[in-house]
């Protein structure tokens, strides 16, 4: 196999780019979680998230979040073309601040909960999730 | 366009005062994210419902934005109070403005 001096270059490019790519990602995610919180602190105890450790399918990937005195859970898939996933906000009549729901994940990759908590402080919990077949067509 | 949307809710028909019910909600819609594309390699646009509201006798209960990372037919499950008799209210708000509501009644006995 021979690599013209043009193609070397653009190959080196194009590795570049897919090792900045990650950061973007991220950078996205902080910035909502920003958002939310209006760069308060984010403590780790107080929001519950649940989801399965492997999912087989992407496309239904049922989750549920938790947390007690909360009045506004968001949800992030970090991994996803777009991350935010869903806010629930909870009126007077919410008996317990949970909800659970199903999502789509585009590929193995972290779940996150940012809460609201009564108090006006904010906890987020994130969860790992391989996904067998990613849920975002293709 | 969304066609064929029909809501599904399950909520208990009794209740006794103060009581925490579950309720469980389903809509069936499409939720086309805006990123898949056609056979002919054409985005096709996004068409999701966007917003979901449960209150009771015009208190809130829950209020979810959604993004297109919900699955199709949106499916929610919640815990509500029931202070007294009265109706349940959920509506669900399109991208493309149709709002679906839908009632349930609760007996307080």
């Amino acid at each position: 196999m021979h690599f013209t001096r043009r193609e070397t270059l653009a190959m080196g490019a194009g590795a570049a780019l897919l090792t900045v790519l990650p950061f973007r990602a991220n950078a996205a995610v902080d910035d909502l979680i920003a958002e939310f919180t209006g760069g308060a602190e984010l403590a780790d105890a107080g929001v519950e998230l649940t989801a399965p450790e492997i999912a087989e399918n992407g496309n239904t990937v049922p989750i549920e979040v938790s947390a007690p005195g909360a009045t506004a859970i968001m949800v992030l898939a970090a991994g996803n073309p777009t991350p935010p996933v869903a806010t629930f906000n909870f009126g007077p009549l919410a008996a317990s601040q949970s909800a659970s729901t199903r999502i789509r994940l585009a590929g193995t990759q972290d779940v996150i909960a940012v809460a609201q908590l009564a108090d006006g402080s904010f906890a987020r919990q994130s969860k790992t999730v391989k996904v067998t077949i990613g849920g975002c067509g293709g | 366009m969304a066609s064929g949307v029909k809501p599904r809710v399950k909520v208990p028909g009794k209740a006794s005062a103060g009581e925490a019910v579950t309720i469980k909600t389903l809509i069936s819609h499409p939720m086309e994210s805006g990123q898949r594309k056609d056979s002919s390699g054409n985005t096709i646009p996004r068409s999701i419902i966007n917003r979901f509201t449960c209150d009771f006798n015009g208190e809130n209960v829950v209020d979810v934005t959604m993004e297109p990372a919900i699955s199709t037919n949106p499916y929610f499950q919640f815990e509500a109070t029931v202070p007294e008799t009265g109706d349940f209210k959920f509506t669900w708000y399109d991208d493309d403005g149709s709002v679906y509501e839908e009632t349930k009644s609760v007996t307080v006995a």
